[in-house]
């Protein structure tokens, strides 16, 4: 059996990615979820964290996303999807500044604030 | 019959005409090749976008408690008509073909007596508008100092809109944009994009079904409000794009005609210029003769 599937993902500008792969890690919404072959169709989206294609052979860092998953076929959609490859250390501490700024914003609910707090975490963590 | 002096200044001054148009033309064949470009790397996005939404509303179970977004306030009271338009002009019917349309369907609500807000993206659409239609206004964005739309512009408008459904401003949504056939055709188009319509003709598998993580209803609230901004992404991209293809065309006709005027002018003035030769021979020989 064939153990690899397609991964696509597409940016409202352009399709980032597009290859077979083994497995790939998802920051999804309810937490770290692992996709290999043969999963069951699928359909979530993501918090901010780290696609992880192939055990770190391609990262992304994303803050949102859908994911759908149907007959070895993976899709993200994802409108804020940075390769990782091409994030430098300063972009990274600018993109935490400027969420910590946001943070502080008084009129923001708690589900935004929990993203967002998860964002500056998974930021700080990424190491080059 | 005017002068020697004027046709000549007549003749000068369309061939610089002339060449704006000309360098306008490859201006815009040079955008319309990017944008195009723009317009087809979009549509993967948006397609899937679709057929996700498609799959899971299909799911939901009991259609009380959807999203409004999805299905509607239940109400047919107040329409929200979002017209995009280009910032910039000499494009041909560009701009007017999507007002012209979007006119009609704003005299048919009046006529309705339902309803009716405006909200204009582009400054060549406002400036349309806001003669006849000016107190059904309530925003107008424009793009005049971005040189490229990126997605983050298109979902401030669609953050916009969610936000004044949410207010319950309106019950119904419509866009207008130009869809981009070819160079030579764009045609006006308009869009309803809450509720979102279902697409009948899109046929999705029998045995797909999904697990969804967390529930239906969760995506799909998380999913719909991207969904309007990627639909006037969408019409963004068709729009530039029919844009550059409508000023390629309108810029290439009025090259043409610049051409056909120059020759036209140019014959007017050699003729002339051989009638003024002739009667100063004229005059000459016959001074000459009678002496």
């Amino acid at each position: 059996m064939d153990e690899n599937f397609n991964i696509e993902i597409v940016s409202p500008e352009k399709k980032l990615f597009a290859e077979k792969g083994k497995s790939i890690t998802i920051p999804s919404f309810e937490g770290e979820m692992t996709i290999l072959a043969d999963h069951i169709s699928t359909i979530t989206f993501l918090r901010p964290g780290i696609i992880n294609i192939n055990e770190n052979k391609k990262k992304f860092f994303v803050e949102e996303g859908t994911v759908e998953f149907s007959k070895n076929n993976l899709t993200i959609l994802s409108s804020t999807i940075i390769d990782l490859d091409s994030l430098s250390k300063n972009a990274i501490s600018s993109m935490i500044e400027e969420s910590k700024k946001e943070l502080n914003q008084q009129n923001i609910d708690d589900k935004k604030r929990y993203i967002i707090s998860h964002k500056i975490d998974c930021l700080s963590q990424i190491s080059l | 019959m005017p002068s020697l002096d004027d046709l000549r200044k007549r003749i000068s001054s369309v061939k610089s005409t002339q060449k704006i148009t000309k360098a306008m033309k490859m201006v815009a064949a040079a955008k319309l090749r990017k944008a195009q470009e723009m317009a087809e790397n979009g549509r993967p996005y948006s397609d899937k976008m679709n057929i996700i939404i498609q799959n899971l509303s299909k799911a939901i179970s009991d259609p009380a408690n959807a999203p409004k977004l999805l299905v509607g306030s239940g109400e047919d009271k107040t329409h929200l008509c979002v017209v995009m338009t280009a910032d910039r002009g000499l494009c041909g019917g560009f701009n007017t073909n999507i007002v012209k349309q979007a006119k009609s369907y704003f005299n048919k609500i009046i006529k309705e007596s339902k309803n009716l807000k405006i909200i204009t993206v582009g400054t060549k659409g406002l400036d349309q508008l806001k003669r006849e239609y000016g107190k059904y206004i309530i925003k107008k964005i424009d793009f005049k100092n971005k040189k490229k739309v990126s997605f983050k512009d298109a979902s401030l408008v669609g953050d916009e809109i969610v936000k004044l459904f949410k207010n319950n401003e309106f019950d119904k949504c419509i866009i207008f944009y130009n869809k981009f056939k070819n160079v030579m055709t764009q045609i006006p188009q308009s869009q309803q994009l809450i509720p979102a319509k279902k697409e009948e003709d899109v046929k999705i598998e029998q045995d797909s079904s999904y697990d969804f993580e967390p529930e239906e209803d969760e995506i799909l609230e998380d999913l719909l409000p991207k969904n309007i901004s990627t639909q006037i992404y969408k019409g963004f991209l068709e729009n530039s794009a029919s844009e550059q293809g409508s000023r390629m065309t309108a810029m290439d006709n009025a090259t043409r005609n610049a051409g056909d005027l120059v020759e036209k002018l140019t014959i007017n003035y050699n003729r002339s210029r051989q009638a003024a030769i002739t009667k100063e021979l004229i005059e000459i020989i016959s001074g000459a003769e009678s002496l």
